[in-house]
């Protein structure tokens, strides 16, 4: 297959496939062509010429960190559920429950190449000592789940999972969890009683589940991209995976690029690409000649980052100085349309729905910020709110018990961070300047423009536009007027309007 | 977020209770399965019922207010039948901030409901969803198992009249 000219294009030639190096190439329903381009040759290396301690030396020298948001050293966490009396019952747990709106490379991998997961959960099975593996996977992602159970069928039958693996003894199978639309469950703890099919609650760390996890055994979690890297550093070594990316994050991150961008969709880089690299050659710029205004990553836990910052590197370190964080690497481009504190409102919103209700800084203390926010976008604010906005984001931060609630607050510090001209102008003008909050628009008619043909009064809603006693120069009937005290702000007058009379500020 | 347990009356069939029967059986023993039986009596009735989940409970042995609390923790364990149609929109980032949240409202508009709800005459629920993972085709609106990409608010009234009988 001749793709060098594909390969040569903007949007792939600053592109380096590793997690999803087989996604879209091979048929994930067919064992053959994954066993065909390597596949389960790890799984045969590992377990016929290395050590356990071996396998987990390899992994932590190839600097592979978590892809799932925290960003912890994977050699370190298998090392952790290392040792303990023989014959431990221990657990290898993936963790599928891609919640992060705007982010799904998960499901891409889980849909293109769910062998690579599968081996991998096989090679960190036999580095830890486990012999049960499961893979917790959204409901909402059906093609997943069907190729899924289809990929473990197979590789049973292949001998890849089951008993005496190769000939070498080491037993290993996995069980398909789904989830059931929990935000939450994607923290670690929380993904762990909803396997045990309880309410998925998260439980205060330590102990960590590498040393009392699912159902009170030893049990090591990992997220689908982090695995989908395991094979090849096996295969091709860790000084291969270390040699891409920056000091401190190694290998390659893959992004969702979606929001205001010409080329929606995944991309994986090299660590220590550029914002401006990602959005400007490979997602080919903001259509419509507008502005980018913010690149939001990390969902509703992270930050948006500014057109000031577009020129460092994406890595954790990085990403972290600036107030947002990698997450699972959803990226969502804003122009100038977008309302950062309406932004900022709309992930507390999810936030607040998603919270589970356990600890109480997370649980009242994101209502209460949303309730300011509201009270800000609808026009009420005062400047105290900020001050309290950010001493309270501040309490709901250190003080909340998981992952959820401590960085529940980002959106809403990193806006006020950058973008706190925006928030004063709701609060101090009462005006929204990208014109998105509802309480705070104006519609009025240019007089000037306007040629009084009435149109816009006809499809009021309200009965708010009136003739007025005023003719513009040249035109032959009065101009219209928009009474603000009946103007319920539809637009449906400025949708009318054939001569872009109407403004809307 | 508090569920809205529904009005509705409960009637299941001799066949669907058989299913239940044997799909409890079949997960008897293994571990943690409270969930999978919900999802699975989910797939029966295609909501859950307090009727059910009594009858669940007795049958696994645990209590009712557990049973209760898994069920209402999770957003996709439903206490009101969905309607012959169901339609969800998308409010995921990507497709927020490309305008679903003006397409939500028009949907209320045109079907008279508010989300959660059902119409009077059960033809169709409205569900609001966080990301499907379909962001390039954003806003993404679905309607049982057909997906619409890139809505606008103007084409949702025509969309909605192909289901109408």
């Amino acid at each position: 297959m001749d793709n060098t000219s594909i390969l040569s294009t903007r949007f792939y030639g600053g592109q380096k496939r590793v997690a999803l190096r087989n996604c879209g190439i091979i048929d994930p329903e067919n064992i053959d062509e994954y066993i065909a381009v390597d596949g389960y040759q790890a799984l045969a290396k590992v377990l016929t010429q290395m050590t356990p301690q071996q396998v987990v030396d390899e992994i932590t020298k190839s600097g592979l960190r978590g892809r799932g948001g925290g960003g912890f050293p994977t050699g370190r966490k298998w090392q952790f559920a290392m040792g303990g009396e023989p014959g431990t019952q221990k657990y290898v747990v993936c963790n599928a429950d891609e919640g992060d709106p705007g982010a799904f490379m998960d499901r891409s991998v889980l849909e293109g190449d769910p062998h690579s997961v599968i081996e991998a959960m096989a090679i960190a099975g036999y580095a830890i000592g486990a012999s049960e593996g499961y893979i917790y996977v959204r409901a909402e992602y059906p093609v997943a789940i069907k190729r899924l159970e289809l990929a473990i069928k197979s590789a049973r039958e292949y001998g890849f999972l089951g008993k005496n693996i190769f000939g070498s003894g080491f037993n290993f199978d996995i069980q398909l969890r789904l989830g059931a639309g929990a935000f939450v469950c994607g923290e670690e703890t929380a993904l762990l009683t909803s396997i045990e099919g309880k309410r998925g609650e998260p439980r205060p760390r330590p102990p960590y589940p590498a040393v009392k996890g699912l159902f009170g055994c030893p049990t090591i979690i990992n997220n689908v991209e982090t695995l989908a890297c395991v094979a090849q550093i096996i295969n091709k070594g860790a000084d291969w995976f270390a040699s891409m990316g920056t000091e401190k994050s190694k290998g390659t991150k893959v992004f969702a690029l979606g929001g205001k961008i010409t080329n929606t969709g995944l991309i994986e880089v090299p660590m220590g690409t550029t914002l401006r690299e990602v959005i400007y050659d490979i997602g080919g710029g903001i259509p419509g000649g507008k502005q980018f205004k913010a690149a939001q990553t990390g969902g509703p836990s992270g930050g948006c980052i500014p057109k000031e910052h577009l020129d460092a590197p994406i890595d954790y370190e990085n990403l972290s100085a600036i107030g947002c964080i990698m997450g699972s690497g959803g990226m969502i481009v804003m122009d100038e349309d977008n309302c950062m504190v309406d932004i900022a409102k709309f992930f507390l919103g999810f936030t607040v729905d998603e919270s589970c209700g356990k600890c109480t800084p997370c649980r009242v203390g994101t209502k209460r910020m949303l309730e300011m926010l509201d009270k800000i976008t609808s026009g009420n604010g005062e400047m105290e709110d900020l001050k309290r906005l950010e001493e309270l984001a501040n309490y709901v931060k250190s003080c909340s018990l998981c992952g959820l609630g401590q960085t529940a607050p980002n959106p809403v510090l990193s806006t006020l961070r950058f973008f706190r001209d925006e928030y004063i102008a709701h609060i101090v003008e009462k005006r929204c300047p990208a014109g998105v909050c509802k309480d705070l628009l104006r519609f009025t008619i240019d007089r000037d423009k306007c040629i009084g043909c009435g149109m816009c009064s006809k499809v009021c809603p309200s009965n708010a536009i009136y003739v007025t006693d005023y003719t513009a120069p040249g035109r032959r009937k009065p101009s219209y007027a928009i009474d603000p005290e009946k103007c319920i702000k539809c637009g449906a007058c400025r949708d009318t309007c054939k001569f872009g009379a109407i403004e809307k500020k | 977020m508090k569920k809205k347990l529904t009005t509705v009356p409960f009637n299941g069939t001799e066949e669907q209770l058989r299913k239940l029967d044997e799909l409890i059986e079949s997960k008897r023993g293994v571990k943690g399965s409270l969930m999978s039986v919900l999802q699975g009596a989910q797939d029966i009735y295609g909501y859950l019922p307090i009727e059910v989940q009594r009858y669940i409970a007795s049958k696994l042995d645990v209590s009712l207010s557990e049973v209760y609390g898994v069920a209402s923790f999770y957003s996709q364990f439903t206490f009101n039948p969905k309607g012959t149609y169901s339609v969800s929109i998308c409010l995921g980032t990507a497709c927020y901030v490309k305008g679903s949240g003006a397409v939500l409202e028009k949907l209320k508009e045109v079907l008279g409901i508010e989300e959660g709800e059902i119409t009077p005459d059960r033809t169709f629920s409205l569900e609001v969803t966080r990301c499907i993972g379909a962001c390039g085709l954003a806003p993404v609106m679905i309607i049982n198992n057909d997906v619409y990409s890139k809505m606008t608010p103007d084409e949702v009234e025509g969309i909605i009249a192909k289901y109408r009988i």
